[in-house]
């Protein structure tokens, strides 16, 4: 099914946990995933480790609700899905300082970050990240103040059932509170708008057939069947 | 036919130019009748906007002029709609940067929903078009998930309008002369018939992965001749038959930093 449209009939679309449509990713983010790359973030094309927070952007297309299918392209053999804490943003938030970015959280939710697998990540083609349904998130939006810590939230990724992976946001290497502050610093977040907080490495690969869950503590589950895009 | 969409006196409107045929007098009619001069109003992006797809490298010539070969496969980033500004805004310059340019580039506005759709049928999907103005700081570039967002996704960087102008009023987008100017000066100058990947060959590209919906936005690259402005310049964008899109780059102390 055509994710993108049907945003605006989830169950979270009720203020103030409407959400605008913009999705913000985060990678790099979890201390096990730039680990993962070892030295290469020394080699070319990379020459040093990221500075600035390493941003993508999921476009409307890509937005799904839990339980939706998730099509796995022709040819690929399967899906990596990065699980990630999002932040949905309350109010307008432009340079926000780090010790009260928190304020300008609305809530909280779970996103899937759907991608074909691809190794570099020096100028990667948006046809790995942005396919229609590749961004599941939700199951609904829970408000800040359910949400004791968001930097000790434990992450738990299965596949039909089993648990495959295990991450904590306390692993962040910018917090939800520093990360805020820092995009803020040169681009405005407007109420609704979702930033995922970035996956830990390895992420989870999905074949046809499986379904991947992702718990978040306090926020419910995340779940989604992939099937081949031809099946 | 071609429509903005401003903001005036407390509400926001639908408007159309007074001149037949875009040229510097920019009077408006307003849908609810009355007539406003250019400079009583607030531009905004002359149509709802969607995604924002913007092209990297997509005139042979700046692709030289950038040291890059000529990409494969076309190089699409996208935007958010933070980013978005209207004719005769505001863009801010960080202090402490030594490269910041403009990016003069035709917009292709989708109409309909488009999902593989073939070259041939692909200008069926397009609504409209208009100028846009994509700013790049260079000096934030890195090497991770290129070109990222400090550099390309800053507020107020991707600047669209004047006009919606009906892709009926186009009779070829494949021939439109672009022309930048910092203080009325030219500076860049460039045809759509240079695109490497043309209008029919980016929507089939996309449409071949992902869904393209009513307002999403395709900007296809910039020419050759991006030169650094700093604040108080004058940034001006025509594109033939679209009209000029202008636009002032302001310093920090404007943003209270």
């Amino acid at each position: 099914m055509l994710a993108g449209a049907d945003l605006f009939s989830i169950p979270f679309d009720v203020p103030p946990y409407r959400l605008s449509g913009a999705v913000y990713g985060t990678l790099l983010n979890h201390r096990s995933a730039l680990a993962a790359l070892g030295p290469a973030v020394h080699q070319p094309p990379y020459h040093a480790p990221p500075n600035a927070p390493v941003l993508f952007i999921k476009p409307r297309n890509t937005l799904a609700r839990s339980g939706d299918v998730v099509r796995i392209p022709v040819g690929t053999p399967e899906l990596e899905v990065g699980a990630c804490l999002g932040v949905v943003i309350g109010r307008t938030a432009c340079k926000v300082p780090e010790p009260r970015a928190l304020d300008y959280v609305a809530g909280y939710l779970i996103v899937a970050d759907v991608s074909v697998p691809h190794a570099s990540y020096h100028r990667p083609s948006i046809r790995f990240k942005a396919r229609d349904g590749f961004c599941p998130l939700g199951p609904t939006v829970t408000a800040r103040a359910a949400v004791v810590d968001p930097d000790a939230l434990m992450i738990r990724s299965y596949l039909d059932g089993v648990l495959v992976h295990i991450a904590s946001t306390a692993d962040l290497i910018r917090p939800a509170a520093r990360l805020l502050a820092d995009i803020t610093e040169f681009m405005t977040l407007a109420p609704g708008d979702v930033l995922a907080l970035g996956a830990a490495g390895p992420a989870p690969r999905v074949r046809s057939g499986q379904t991947s869950r992702i718990d978040i503590d306090g926020l419910g589950s995340l779940s989604n069947p992939f099937m081949d895009a031809a099946a | 036919m071609r429509r903005a969409r401003v903001a005036y006196a407390g509400a926001i409107h639908d408007a159309s130019p007074i001149a037949s045929s875009p040229s510097d007098r920019e009077d408006l009619r307003l849908a609810d009748g009355r007539v406003v001069a250019a400079e009583q109003v607030v531009w905004l992006p002359p149509f709802m906007v969607g995604t924002v797809f913007a092209l990297g490298l997509n005139y042979a010539d700046h692709a030289r002029e950038l040291d890059i070969k000529r990409p494969e496969e076309p190089l699409v980033f996208l935007k958010g709609p933070g980013t978005l500004l209207g004719h005769r805004g505001v863009t801010r310059r960080p202090a402490g940067v030594g490269f910041m340019h403009y990016e003069c580039e035709l917009a292709v506005i989708i109409g309909r929903p488009a999902k593989q759709v073939a070259r041939a049928q692909a200008l069926e999907h397009v609504a409209g078009y208009c100028v846009a103005n994509d700013y790049a700081v260079r000096d934030y570039l890195e090497n991770w998930y290129r070109p990222n967002l400090r550099v390309k996704n800053r507020d107020g960087a991707t600047v669209l309008g004047p006009w919606f102008v009906d892709a009926a009023d186009i009779a070829d987008p494949a021939t439109l002369g672009l022309r930048a100017f910092v203080n009325g000066q030219l500076t860049q100058q460039g045809n759509t018939r240079d695109l490497i990947f043309d209008i029919p060959s980016l929507i089939e590209y996309l449409s071949a992965f992902m869904t393209l919906s009513t307002g999403d936005v395709i900007l296809t690259g910039t020419p050759e001749g991006v030169v650094n402005v700093t604040p108080g310049d004058v940034v001006a964008c025509e594109i033939d038959g679209l009209g000029r899109l202008v636009n002032t780059i302001a310093a920090d102390s404007e943003f209270g930093r």
